[in-house]
């Protein structure tokens, strides 16, 4: 298994960036990022699904917020200072993620990512775009525009 | 010299759309009285504004239409030919072509087919009475459709007058029309009036031009090249002979297709300044601000909390002038409803005047352009249902005219339109007839008079006995409710069987900000829009009932308006559940009150208005969402849909 390089730059290499909840690594393609920001105030939503935490001020724009452990069926933990917020670009539609804390950003070959494991019927893998050893750890990779543009836009409702 | 008239066109057009909506009034009022030289004059003098424009930007379709048009005002003026009936629908219809003919000029497409037929109507028109001599250009065919015979040659000969540069004319661009005609043969300068060097005044014209034109157009169609210049030029076309060549005339001026352009809005200059002046003030009081901040001590508390009040004072009134630049009168989009009036209640052989009231009466731009619509529908639906014929309202003892009346007012802080006639009323019975036969309603629904009236605004829901032409399709009424809806306006229906209907609908001033209301659910605030709200009460025990199978209601005066508990509604978790603890908003829509369950009010405050769908999707029973003093975002309430999700649930009878 090969050491992801640090540095270095080819044409099938891609900048991620990883933040984790819980125990749990995660990446997505920084090009999707617009900003990362600290926890701000969440104003409820009525009637949304529950990983759809509510929309925030975002410099004058409401954005909705997703909580990414809801959405992946985790502990829900208490909203504090340190939480962070991921704002991204899906399209031309903005959202924030709530993540646990954010690691690293990382060029990672495409030769490097593995398809996602097949889990069975309990986990819904459609919105991982591959795996990738982190050292030690296993960094899942997130599709990004399937997993808002799927899951909040068109079936939320 | 080229000279980019392209800037220009925007506002000619603006310009020409002014001009025809003034023509088309004043047509109008002559058709209403006689002979009346003052109003013809001014129609005449609009005509000749649109034509001279015209000429100047190379459409020639109409300049060249505009000519005929002018022709036939002309002598109409002169009092050479009467008005009538007749001639007033002609110059309307001819109105009607000059507005298509600049839609097409604007977007570059060819002129409307009929225009032929429109323009030799004008010339027969005008000829009718006593032909008099050829003075009048005569235009047979469009220049877009030569005539069949080929071309002809002519002598042209163009002498502008030595001032006609004074007064914004180049000969120039004439001549470059004049050759769009066809082929200019020749063309020789006549330099005889040119004085000597050192006599000359660089600003007068000295020259004159011989052009040999081939074409296949005719003296009219040439003549009208001068249209904006012959009072000051001398100008002769002679016809010459030639042999008929058999290629097509090119066709006339290829004005490139106009660039799509952004809507504008035209504002007073003296707006402007006051807004200039308005943003000086706030600097100067902005580096008050600063500099007590800079060297700042307790003492000086009081001087900043003064620097900060005399910012908001102005901040406010510049919110309220940059507000006003958007501000139309709306009697932007009245005006066109003389005409419609007229043409429907020809076509429905009714007597319909109609009255306007309050044209002055400034709203948003998106507003009235957007009441434009549903205006016409209602004063459709006004002569076709309202209004009967006037043997049945002699019968009735009514006046033989029938009466619609526009009106609009101010009325805090929302803008009022109000649409009544003195027609035959609505019939309640008749209305809960159809209501029931299109399943909106259940036989037992149990509704006042006020809510059977409202219905006709439910979708699909016609209660002419007669589909018609016109309306009754039952596509109306519903579409009327959903643009005042959209445009967080709201309406009702009130009626007098036998002596009238009238139509209210209430708008917001602006599409930007909103009046509203702040309300708390437990740690939620939320916004309702102030014009729906009646009022707010804490109800007494016994005010609260609960209904079996029909959840709760609060009774107000003795009417059972139902509750909606918000935190119920919207799951938000919240230690107020008794609603005698609590309090309840009144709110009001579609002529059905409801009690909304709050915690608490906040307070009134004006809010802007933010697009929740931008980048979430739209939520049931919100209308948008705002930012709060304090930089959190907060939902702001549509009573619309509450009243809907509210009813939903309960399976009531009134469908969606």
């Amino acid at each position: 298994m090969q050491e992801v390089e640090k540095t270095g730059y080819t044409a099938d290499v891609n900048q991620f960036l990883t933040f984790t909840l819980g125990a749990e690594e995660y990446g997505i393609e920084i090009l999707k990022v617009q900003e990362i920001k600290g926890y701000s105030a969440i104003t409820h939503i009525p009637n949304a699904p529950p990983h759809v935490k509510g929309v925030m001020n975002l410099r004058g724009t409401v954005v909705p917020v997703v909580d990414l452990r809801t959405k992946f069926s985790m502990d829900a933990v208490e909203y504090t200072k340190f939480t962070v917020i991921i704002v991204v670009m899906v399209g031309d539609k903005i959202a924030g993620l709530v993540v646990d804390a954010v690691s690293d950003v990382l060029n990672i070959a495409s030769s490097d990512v593995r398809p996602a494991p097949d889990l069975g019927a309990r986990c819904d893998t459609r919105f991982i775009s591959g795996v990738v050893s982190i050292g030690d750890k296993l960094a899942v990779l997130l599709d990004i525009d399937k997993l808002l543009t799927e899951e909040e836009v068109a079936t939320a409702a | 010299m080229q000279v980019d008239l392209n800037n220009f066109r925007e506002t000619f057009f603006q310009e020409a759309a002014e001009h025809l909506a003034e023509m088309e009034a004043g047509l109008l009022r002559l058709d209403q009285g006689s002979f009346d030289a003052e109003l013809l004059n001014a129609i005449f003098r609009d005509a000749h504004s649109v034509k001279g424009a015209s000429g100047m930007f190379g459409l020639d379709d109409v300049s060249g239409f505009t000519h005929a048009l002018e022709s036939l005002l002309d002598r109409l003026r002169s009092g050479e030919i009467r008005v009538t009936q007749k001639l007033t629908d002609l110059l309307l219809q001819a109105t009607d072509l000059l507005r298509e003919l600049l839609a097409a000029a604007e977007s570059g497409a060819p002129a409307p087919e009929r225009m032929a037929g429109v323009l030799q109507e004008l010339y027969v028109a005008q000829r009718s009475p006593a032909s008099t001599s050829g003075a009048s250009p005569r235009i047979r065919k469009s220049d877009r459709e030569p005539a069949p015979s080929g071309k002809t040659a002519y002598q042209v000969r163009f002498r502008p007058s030595a001032e006609i540069f004074s007064q914004g004319m180049d000969p120039l661009l004439i001549l470059r029309d004049l050759a769009r005609l066809g082929e200019a043969v020749t063309t020789e300068v006549d330099v005889q009036g040119l004085p000597a060097l050192a006599s000359m005044d660089p600003e007068q014209c000295y020259l004159a031009w011989n052009v040999r034109l081939e074409t296949s157009n005719t003296v009219g169609e040439i003549r009208d090249i001068f249209a904006f210049v012959e009072d000051n030029a001398e100008i002769r076309v002679d016809a010459e002979e030639l042999k008929t060549s058999t290629t097509a005339a090119p066709s006339a001026a290829n004005m490139a297709p106009a660039a799509p352009r952004d809507a504008s809005i035209r504002v007073a200059t003296s707006k402007v300044d006051k807004l200039v002046d308005l943003v000086g003030e706030l600097v100067i009081a902005q580096s008050m601000a600063r500099e007590i901040v800079h060297n700042f001590s307790s003492a000086r508390l009081a001087e900043l909390q003064e620097a900060i009040a005399q910012m908001e004072r102005h901040t406010r009134e510049l919110q309220e002038r940059v507000m006003s630049v958007r501000m139309l009168p709306i009697g932007h989009i009245f005006g066109r409803f003389p005409r419609l009036v007229r043409d429907i209640s020809a076509q429905l052989s009714k007597n319909v005047r109609l009255e306007l009231a309050g044209e002055e009466t400034e709203l948003d731009k998106g507003v009235v352009e957007q009441m434009g619509d549903p205006l016409t529908h209602l004063i459709r639906n006004a002569i076709d249902h309202g209004i009967e014929t006037a043997e049945e309202r002699v019968e009735k003892g009514k006046p033989e005219q029938g009466l619609i009346r526009l009106e609009a007012y101010h009325q805090a802080g929302s803008v009022i339109v109000e649409l009544s006639d003195d027609g035959r009323g609505l019939d309640s019975e008749r209305i809960r007839r159809k209501a029931l036969e299109r399943g909106l309603i259940a036989e037992a629904d149990a509704f006042t008079d006020a809510q059977m009236y409202n219905l006709i605004f439910s979708p699909g829901f016609s209660t002419a006995e007669q589909v018609s032409d016109l309306s009754g399709r039952g596509v109306g009424m519903d579409v009327v409710r959903r643009n005042v809806e959209s445009l967080n306006g709201s309406l009702s229906v009130t009626t007098q069987p036998g002596r009238g209907t009238k139509v209210r609908i209430q708008l917001p001033l602006t599409l930007a900000i909103l009046d509203g209301l702040s309300v708390r659910v437990g740690r939620e605030t939320y916004l309702l829009p102030l014009v729906s709200i009646s009022e707010s009460i804490r109800p007494r025990r016994e005010q609260v009932k609960t209904l079996v199978g029909r959840g709760e209601a609060v009774m107000v005066r003795g009417e059972a308006l139902p509750l909606i508990r918000l935190h119920g509604l919207f799951g938000i978790p919240t230690e107020v559940i008794d609603p005698c603890r609590g309090l309840t908003v009144i709110v009001e829509h579609a002529g059905r009150s409801f009690a909304l369950l709050v915690d608490e009010l906040l307070g009134q405050q004006q809010v802007v208005i933010k697009s929740l769908e931008a980048h979430y999707r739209k939520v049931e029973g919100v209308l948008g969402a705002t930012i709060l003093g304090d930089g959190r975002a907060a939902l702001i309430l549509d009573v619309a849909g509450l009243a809907q999700i509210a009813r939903h649930p309960a399976g009531g009878g009134l469908a969606a």
